[in-house]
C-alpha cells in the first residue's frame, strides 16, 4: 500500500530577486517560504517530518492538550530505532522504559493517522537510513527530524534539519516551521583520496580543521572533484556529520549519482511523475554567480585515515599523528581541553598508534549502510578478530541487514568472529542494552565521542569502518593502510 | 514590533521580561547535550522532571551520591541563571536539555556562543539564551569566582546584561555591562509568552494556499 507522499511541494523560479544567481540552499528555502515578512521569521513550508520515539511523545501530548489533529499525517514518517534491543528484536523489550515510549510511539501515530514502521516491518530502522533507502528523501525537498543528524538526507540535495520537540509539534501541528533563513557556506574538497581513506575521513578531517562549532549558523554546501566522486552513501556520510561542527545542515547538489540511486526505490516518483522530478532536480544546484557567505577549500591527497582523541568530534586527527599538546591549545581552552584527554586517559603528544581497544562498533546513521558492512567484510574476509576485542555490526536497517544475509556478508562476520546484530541506533547513544562498560576504549563509527555517549565513562574513538575494523583484527588502533599496502605487495 | 494578538490562541509559554539573580558558575567548553542530559534519561514522555539528573554524570557519582567539587553541589552557588564557556548545547538536538535546565530552576543561560538548534530549543520553552563577548563572560567567571553571591541583571526589553556593581575593599570594581542581540520576533514571544504554533494557526490560510501552488 503506497500511503506515503513522496511529492515535494516546491515550484521552481529562475533568478534570485535582483537577477543574481542563488545558492542551492538559497533555490529550495525560496521555493518553499510560505510567507516572509521583515522583522519575522520565514514560514517554510516541510514537505517531509521523520518521527521516532525519544522526541516525539511531548509533541503528541501536546497536540492533545490543544485538541489539534496532525495537520498533513501522509508527510510524516516514524520509526522505533532508538531504544530497541538489537538482539531478539521480536520479543517484548525488557527495559521498561524503552518498550513504553516504543508503545507510546505505536499508539500516537495509530491516533494520529501516520504511518509507522516498527519493529517487525520491514522497513524497520534507523531514521535517517530508512529515508533514503525507501525513497523518501528527494532532491528539492524540506525534510525535518527530531533529530540532528537528519543533515544524513542533504546528500540529495535536500534542505533537511534537526529539530527540537516544539518544532516537532509545529510540524505537526502546522507543517511548516519559523525558520529564520541560514548563511552559506561551501566546502570545497578537490583531488583524490589516498588509499584506505573515505568519506568518513573526509568529514573527520574538515571538523579538525574548522573545530566542533566552525559551521555554526550556516548550511554547508559540500562540492569538489572529491565529493563529486563519491557514491551516495558516502556523501550521506558527509552530511551526516555537519551538526558536529554546529551546522544547521549540509547538502550536495543532485548527480546523475543521485538520479541513479533514486530510481525504483519504493516511494521514488515513477513513470511521468518521474519525469517531471527529474526535470525539476536538474536545477538544483548552485548557480556560478551565486554568493556563499563563507567558502573553504580542502584538498583531499591530504587527509590520512582520521582519529579522534578526545571528547568532541573536533578533536580528530590523523592516525600517524601525535595528540596535540595542552600548551598549544588557546589558553582559555586549555582548561576544558585537559578535562577531555583526562577523561580518555591520554597524554600531550602521545600517539595512538598500538593503543589497545576494547570494542569495535561498527553501526549509527553515520556508517551502517550497505557499502559500510561490505567494506568491511571485503576487509576481515579471511582475517579473525583479536580474541580481546567484542566486535559489533549494528546495521542501519531491516533492508540493509537483510541485503548483508543475501550476499553472504553474515558468514563473513561471523567467520571473523564480528558480531551481526539487528537494526538500530544501538550503541551509538547506548539507550538499549548495548553499552560499552566505564573505562572500556571503544573504536567507533558513529558520530560523536562525547563523554558517556556511548556509556557512562566509556570512552569512545571516531574512525572510518575500515579503521575499526582493523582495530577489531589487530586489538589495537591501527593504520589501515598498512594492510592495504601488505595486500597489495 | 507587536504582535497581532487578535489571530493567537495564546497557548501558555514562560515569559521572561527582567531578572536579578546569582549565578551558577560552570566554566567548561563546548557543553553538549549529552552531558546536559544523558540520553539514558531520555526515555520518559512527559516533559517533566528532567531536572534531578541535569550534569547527572558530573554531579554524581557511580552510587549517585552528589561529587562535592561540582558546582552543582556547592552550595555557595545558587540562582537562576546558569554561566557556562564558549558553544554551548552542541550536539543532540534532545530539548530534554532545556526542559532539564529549566527544571531545575534556571531561567536563563549565558554564555558566548550557542550551538544552534539548543537556542532555538531553550527560546521555544521560555529559558533565554543570553549571548556575550568572551570579554565579558571572562569577567563574569572572575566575578562570580570572587564573590560567588554576584548579582547579575538580565533585562530582556533593553537587551542588557549587567553585573551589579560590586567593589571590593581593594578598590576593584566588578561590575560591568553589556548589550545583546535577539530576534525581535523571539523576544516579543518571550515577552508575551506566545510560541511559534499560534503565530503559524493565525496563518493556516496561506499554508493552504501554498500547498495549492
Ligand atoms: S544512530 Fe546515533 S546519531 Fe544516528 S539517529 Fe541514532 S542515535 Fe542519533
Amino acid at each position: 500500500m503506497l500511503t506515503q507522499s513522496t511529492e515535494s511541494h516546491a515550484s521552481p523560479s529562475p533568478l534570485g530577486k535582483d537577477g543574481m544567481g542563488r545558492t542551492l540552499v538559497e533555490k529550495i528555502w525560496d521555493a518553499h517560504v510560505v510567507k516572509s515578512e521583515e522583522g519575522f521569521p520565514d514560514i517554510l513550508y516541510i514537505d517531509t517530518h521523520l518521527i521516532h520515539e525519544v522526541t516525539s511523545p511531548q509533541a503528541f501530548d501536546g497536540m492533545r492538550k490543544r485538541g489539534l489533529p496532525v495537520f498533513r499525517p501522509k508527510q510524516t514518517v516514524a520509526t522505533a530505532d532508538h531504544n530497541v534491543p538489537t538482539l531478539n528484536q521480536l520479543q517484548p523489550i525488557k527495559e521498561e522504559l524503552s518498550r513504553y515510549q516504543v508503545d507510546m510511539l505505536t499508539k500516537n501515530c495509530a491516533e494520529f493517522g501516520i504511518e509507522l514502521y516498527g519493529l517487525g516491518h520491514p522497513f524497520q530502522g534507523i531514521v535517517h537510513v530508512i529515508g533514503p533507502e525507501l525513497g523518501i528523501t528527494l532532491p528539492g525537498k524540506t525534510m525535518v527530524c527530531g533529530d540532528s543528524h537528519t543533515s544524513t538526507h542533504g546528500a540529495f540535495g535536500a534542505i533537511a534539519f534537526g529539530i527540537g520537540t516544539s518544532q516537532v509539534e509545529q510540524v505537526f501541528a502546522t507543517q511548516c516551521l519559523l525558520q529564520q533563513k541560514p548563511k552559506t557556506m561551501k566546502i570545497e574538497v578537490n583531488g583524490e583520496l589516498g588509499k584506505g581513506v573515505g568519506a568518513k575521513d573526509i568529514i573527520l578531517y574538515i571538523i579538525a580543521q574548522i573545530s566542533a562549532a566552525g559551521g555554526t549558523g550556516y548550511f554547508i554546501e559540500y562540492a569538489g572533484s572529491a565529493i563529486e566522486a563519491l557514491s551516495m552513501e558516502a556523501r550521506m556520510t558527509i552530511c551526516n556529520m555537519s551538526i558536529e561542527m554546529g551546522a544547521r545542515g549540509g547538502l550536495i547538489a543532485p548527480d546523475q549519482t543521485t538520479f541513479d540511486y533514486i530510481k525504483g526505490r519504493e516511494f521514488a516518483p515513477a513513470g511521468a511523475e518521474w519525469d517531471k522530478a527529474l526535470a525539476y532536480w536538474k536545477t538544483l544546484y548552485s548557480d556560478v554567480d551565486a554568493k556563499f557567505d563563507s567558502v573553504l577549500t580542502f584538498d583531499a591527497a591530504a587527509i590520512a585515515p582520521m582519529i579522534t582523541y578526545g571528547t568532541n568530534p573536533g578533536m580528530g586527527m590523523g592516525i600517524q599523528e601525535n595528540i596535540p599538546a595542552t600548551n598549544a591549545q588557546p589558553e582559555k581552552e586549555q582548561l576544558s581541553y585537559q578535562k577531555a584527554l583526562d577523561y580518555m586517559g591520554f597524554d600531550d603528544d602521545a600517539s595512538l598508534i598500538g593503543k589497545p581497544v576494547d570494542y569495535v562498533f561498527i553501526g549509527s546513521c553515520t556508517n551502517s549502510r550497505i557499502e559500510d558492512l561490505r567494506e568491511v567484510a571485503d576487509f576481515v574476509k579471511g582475517k579473525r578478530k583479536a580474541d580481546s576485542v567484542i566486535a559489533w555490526i549494528v546495521p542501519g536497517s531491516k533492508q540493509v541487514e537483510q541485503q548483508a544475509i543475501n550476499e553472504g556478508l553474515d558468514i563473513i562476520f561471523e567467520a571473523a568472529g564480528f558480531q551481526l546484530r539487528e537494526p538500530g541506533c544501538s550503541a551509538c547513544l547506548g539507550m538499549n542494552e548495548d553499552k560499552i562498560p566505564a573505562g572500556k576504549y571503544c573504536v567507533s563509527t558513529s558520530n560523536r565521542n562525547f563523554e558517556g555517549r556511548q556509556g557512562q565513562n566509556a570512552r569512545t574513538l571516531l574512525a572510518s569502518p575500515l579503521t575499526a575494523a582493523a582495530a577489531a583484527v589487530t586489538g589495537k588502533i591501527t593504520d589501515v593502510r598498512e594492510f592495504l599496502l601488505e595486500e597489495q605487495g | 514590533m507587536i504582535l497581532d494578538t487578535r489571530y493567537l490562541i495564546l497557548f501558555e509559554m514562560k515569559k521572561f521580561t527582567k531578572l536579578t539573580s546569582a549565578v551558577v558558575p560552570l566554566n567548561i567548553e563546548n557543553i553538549d547535550t549529552d552531558q546536559i542530559i544523558p540520553a539514558r534519561f531520555l526515555k520518559a514522555t512527559t516533559r517533566e522532571g528532567f531536572g534531578e539528573n541535569l550534569f547527572c554524570d558530573w554531579r554524581y557519582d557511580a552510587d549517585r551520591q552528589p561529587k562535592p567539587d561540582f558546582v552543582l553541589n556547592d552550595k555557595t552557588y545558587s540562582g537562576k541563571i546558569l554561566l557556562a564557556g564558549k558553544n554551548f548545547g552542541c550536539g543532540s538536538s534532545r530539548e530534554h536539555a532545556a526542559w532539564a535546565i529549566q527544571d531545575a530552576g534556571f531561567d536563563a543561560v549565558v554564555s558566548s556562543f550557542f550551538a544552534d538548534i539548543f537556542k532555538g530549543n531553550a527560546l521555544n520553552n521560555g529559558l533565554l539564551p543570553v549571548q556575550v563577548s568572551d570579554e565579558f563572560l571572562f569577567k563574569m567567571f572572575e566575578a562570580v569566582a570572587k564573590d560567588h553571591n554576584t548579582q547579575i541583571t538580565i533585562d530582556l526589553e533593553n537587551q542588557t546584561i549587567k553585573i551589579e556593581g560590586q567593589v571590593l575593599p581593594s578598590g576593584e570594581d566588578l561590575g560591568g555591562a553589556e548589550s545583546f542581540e535577539i530576534n525581535a520576533y523571539k523576544k516579543s514571544c518571550l515577552i508575551n509568552g506566545y510560541d511559534d504554533i499560534d503565530f503559524i494557526l493565525a496563518q493556516k490560510e496561506l499554508v493552504e494556499e501554498f500547498e495549492k501552488s
